[in-house]
């Protein structure tokens, strides 16, 4: 075989492959989303949406399953968001280049990789062991303790797209850097803040391991937040381990739903990113 | 010999009416820099800058890129003290009053020393709301007072006109000169005695730079303008004193026509002539 | 009326310094509460673990016995467990979204790049355990039925690799794991690689084609040599993933504490130990030692953690120094 031929083989063939690893690639993930959707599917009814979660071998719903996640989530981003905005802020404005800045960064660069049960034993020794019991706060800590890095890197991420002429412009006029911050970069920074709070929720809203022992799972209708509460993850997770097959439809539902969630929130921030983004003059 | 022309050149500026009060009647002096050296770091980008800034006037900065001018006037309203390393000697008197003192309140002196940046700098807000914005830095305003203001700042600016009926739009969806004057008409609201430019008309076209030019005319009776440009037929064209600078110093200021017409210093000359630069 | 401007204004001065300080602090409070969160965790861990970690020393890692009954904890068999996992799942997924990636950038055609390109994002969004619960109802029975019985035909004879694929089809075991494993860090991994292969300047590609290189040649000697530190960043990041992932594996690798010459034979993980057994573990020493393995999960992903960030460091010096 001549060179040239050969290397027009190998070049025919390489392409080749990378086309069939992406087929392959997506052929699993679509597998999921289908099997994700017709299984969840064939679960989903108004009872979905009215029932508690049933007790083994009878049909239910997932009401207090999918109202304990809203008021995890809820509770874990009120706490979370805040501190990660302000902790992104001193990082893209105060701290900038100061050693203890880039600490902070690596420190959050490692809490924004680390496994997410680690967080969920943390928050065991440090809540649910003082206290005594599994408690929805509990979860809602945790959750807010995995939503603060993403926050953090994301909010730095975005202040720091605020070109320096417009801080420049607001300190000319006299203003303290408060100031400049709350009234130019922030709203200057806004669609990216809401983008990355968007990623953050849809992180939180479908991680199980921190609650397993944190909020743990209730089957009940709950609000008492001292209290465990159910949600989907944990029982997308118990449900689909158990040998029942009401319970195992009932985990397909739960997860189509979250998935649904996760995604619409995924789009949603790229809506937000890309449309709301006020029309910029070029230059 | 540098020291020499430096001294010279001080005596020159002195004798063409940007001087002090006492030495001209002209207009009097409202900025008064002596020996003001500035440090990047290690680099030194302002070497013994002396002279003054007559009030209602305009003052033209001209030099090849990198000759210290917009340094300078970024030490005007200490802008400078925002980054880290950069630190001015020398003294910089406002009315008598050294701004490069510790003690000084920058806010309170940017109050008084406005800024208009080479690029338009619109916040992400309303066009009233941008306009507003450093008045409500500045002092506490009731809603009419604030309304009147507004409307002032944007009728200085020459804006009024054209953004009268869309007060409440994002100042971002202006055209380029607008966003300009808009800067202008922003700084101007606070009712600032001091107004420096730093290359205003660097990113507009020619008819959006005509505007600005107009509106430097209509503030130069009542502001001490400062203004950086590249452009040596706008210099010519806005200012009564012109100050030529190169490598960091000061080589000459005297009254624009002079500078242009009759320049004493052979760089001078070589630069207004266009032969480096 | 000057006088009384001018106490009006200080006192506006005034409110002006004191909402600085104050959200100046606020900043830095927050910023030194994320310090504070590692600090916590490290010690809240370390804390737990005490216990196990005195009680058994050394042992602890080296054993594999864990034995709840007799109260006997080793780490050796999910520590085993959760790098053999992973290590199998990126063979399987790096040169899958190797693939994927130069697909992306240099085959598709542009109406699918997009497209595609989003759809491999999303997906990294999906939570894992969606891929573990797929991962028990629809790979775990087709690789018992068919697949395994297969691979212990074929290459269960063989002299070296063959003890790797021996014993019954359990379906669920750590090829399993590695399986969905792979799958869930595959779009992660992909976006990444894409992500880097598209900073590579078009003239050095240009180049390589005014040379007369074929597509596959500017790709392997143009692109991956210039993006070599960013795909090693992303794969290892991919890595810290894949072996702190709980829910995707919770459910397929079977729960056994040994070390089995068969990817075949179920096992466990440092993650999916502790998910199984947490809240069911009687004694504290148990608890401990269950808190002891988190431990080591940590050190493993944070060492992995720190080489990827070190070599995307090193990429982003070389991005400037290339400016």
């Amino acid at each position: 075989m001549s060179r040239s031929l050969r290397r027009k083989v190998t070049n025919a063939l390489a392409l080749a492959l990378s086309a069939v690893a992406t087929v392959i690639g997506l052929t699993c993930l679509a597998a999921i989303l289908w099997t994700l959707v017709s299984d969840g599917l064939a679960g989903v009814s108004g009872h979905l949406f009215t029932d508690m979660t049933p007790p083994p071998g009878s049909a239910g719903g997932l009401l207090n399953a999918i109202y304990g996640s809203a008021a995890l989530t809820v509770i874990g981003i009120l706490i979370g968001a805040p501190i990660g905005i302000l902790a992104g802020t001193y990082l893209a404005e105060y701290g900038r280049e100061t050693r203890l800045a880039g600490v902070i960064r690596f420190i959050n660069d490692v809490l924004l990789s680390a496994p997410s049960i680690i967080v969920g034993l943390f928050i065991y020794q440090v809540v649910v062991v003082p206290v005594g019991h599994f408690s929805a706060v509990a979860g809602a800590l945790a959750l807010a303790v995995i939503a603060i890095p993403v926050t953090v890197r994301t909010t730095e991420d975005m202040l720091r797209l605020v070109p320096q002429g417009m801080k420049d412009a607001s300190t000319a006029l006299g203003a303290y850097p408060w100031r400049t911050i709350l009234g130019v970069v922030y709203p200057a920074a806004r669609s990216g803040i809401v983008t990355g709070l968007l990623l953050a929720i849809a992180r939180v809203s479908g991680e199980t391991a921190p609650l397993l022992f944190t909020a743990l799972n209730n089957q009940f209708w709950s609000t008492d937040l001292a209290a465990p509460i159910a949600n989907l993850p944990v029982v997308i997770y118990q449900f689909a381990m158990s040998p029942y097959p009401e319970w195992q439809q009932l985990a397909w539902s739960g997860a189509l739903l979250i998935t649904l969630t996760i995604l619409l929130l995924s789009i949603a921030a790229r809506f937000v990113l890309a449309v709301l983004q006020p029309a910029k003059r070029s230059r | 010999m540098i020291r020499a022309l430096q001294e010279v050149d001080v005596a020159r500026s002195a004798r063409n009416g940007a001087g002090d009060a006492q030495a001209r009647e002209a207009a009097r002096a409202k900025i008064e820099v002596s020996h003001l050296d500035f440090y990047y770091g290690a680099v030194r980008a302002l070497r013994d800058v002396s002279l003054t800034l007559p009030d209602r006037s305009i003052t033209a900065f001209i030099g090849p890129s990198g000759c210290g001018k917009s340094t300078l006037l970024r030490v005007l309203n200490r802008m400078y003290t925002l980054y880290p390393g950069h630190r001015a000697t020398g003294e910089v008197l406002l009315d008598g009053e050294n701004i490069l003192a510790q003690t000084m309140d920058v806010a309170r002196l940017r109050f008084r020393v406005g800024m208009v940046f080479q690029k338009p700098t619109p916040f992400p807000m309303s066009v009233f709301d941008n306009v507003a914005f450093g008045v409500r830095l500045a002092q506490r305003i009731s809603r009419p007072a604030l309304v009147e203001r507004v409307e002032l700042a944007l009728r200085d600016a020459a804006l009024w006109d054209e953004v009268k009926d869309k007060l409440s739009q994002d100042g971002r969806s202006l055209s380029g000169g607008q966003q300009q004057r808009l800067c202008v008409a922003r700084t101007v609201a606070v009712q600032p005695e001091v107004l420096l430019f730093d290359e205003p008309t660097a990113a507009l076209d020619p008819i959006s730079t005509l505007r600005i030019e107009e509106t430097l005319q209509s503030l130069r009776e009542r502001y001490c303008i400062a203004i950086v440009t590249h452009n040596l037929q706008q210099a010519a064209r806005v200012s009564s004193v012109t100050a030529f600078m190169y490598l960091g110093e000061l080589i000459e200021v005297g009254s624009t026509e002079q500078i242009f017409t009759a320049p004493k210093d052979r760089r001078t000359d070589d630069y207004v002539t266009g032969r480096f630069g | 009326m000057d006088q009384l401007s001018l106490a009006v204004e200080s006192s506006h001065a005034r409110r002006q310094r004191l909402g600085e300080r104050l959200f100046a602090s606020a900043t830095l409070i927050a910023a030194v509460l994320v310090l504070a969160l590692l600090g916590g965790v490290t010690i809240a861990l370390v804390n737990g673990a005490w216990p196990a970690l005195a009680r058994f020393q050394l042992g602890f890692v080296t054993r594999s016995i864990w034995n709840p009954v007799t109260e006997q904890f080793g780490a050796l068999a999910a520590v085993y467990g959760t790098i053999i996992t992973s290590l199998i799942a990126m063979l399987i997924a790096v040169p899958v979204s190797f693939g994927v990636a130069v697909f992306l950038t240099e085959l598709s055609p542009r109406w699918l790049k997009r497209p595609v390109g989003v759809a491999i994002e999303l997906l990294a969004a999906v939570p894992s355990i969606i891929f573990g619960i797929w991962g028990l109802f629809v790979l775990a029975p087709i690789l018992q039925e068919t697949v395994e019985p297969w691979l212990i035909g074929l290459l269960g004879p063989l002299p070296a690799i063959g003890p790797l694929f021996r014993g019954p089809p359990y379906g669920i075991g750590v090829l399993t794991a590695a399986l969905v494993l792979a799958i869930m860090v595959l779009p992660f991994i992909s976006s990444v690689m894409r992500d880097v292969f598209e900073t590579v300047p078009d003239v050095l590609k240009e180049s390589g084609y005014g040379l007369g290189a074929t597509t596959w040649e500017v790709v392997w000697q143009v692109v991956v040599p210039h993006s070599r530190v960013g795909i090693v960043g992303g794969i290892m990041l991919g890595l810290g993933r894949a072996l702190g992932e709980t829910m995707a594996v919770t459910f397929v690798i079977g729960n056994a504490h040994r070390i089995s010459s068969s990817l075949l034979a179920p096992g466990t993980t440092i993650s999916a130990s502790i998910a199984n057994e947490f809240t069911e573990a009687v004694g504290s020493l148990y608890t401990s030692s269950l808190i002891a393995l988190g431990v080591l999960l940590f050190l493993i992903t944070f060492s992995v953690i720190a080489v990827a960030r070190f070599m995307l460091l090193r990429l982003e010096r070389r991005a400037l120094s290339s400016v």
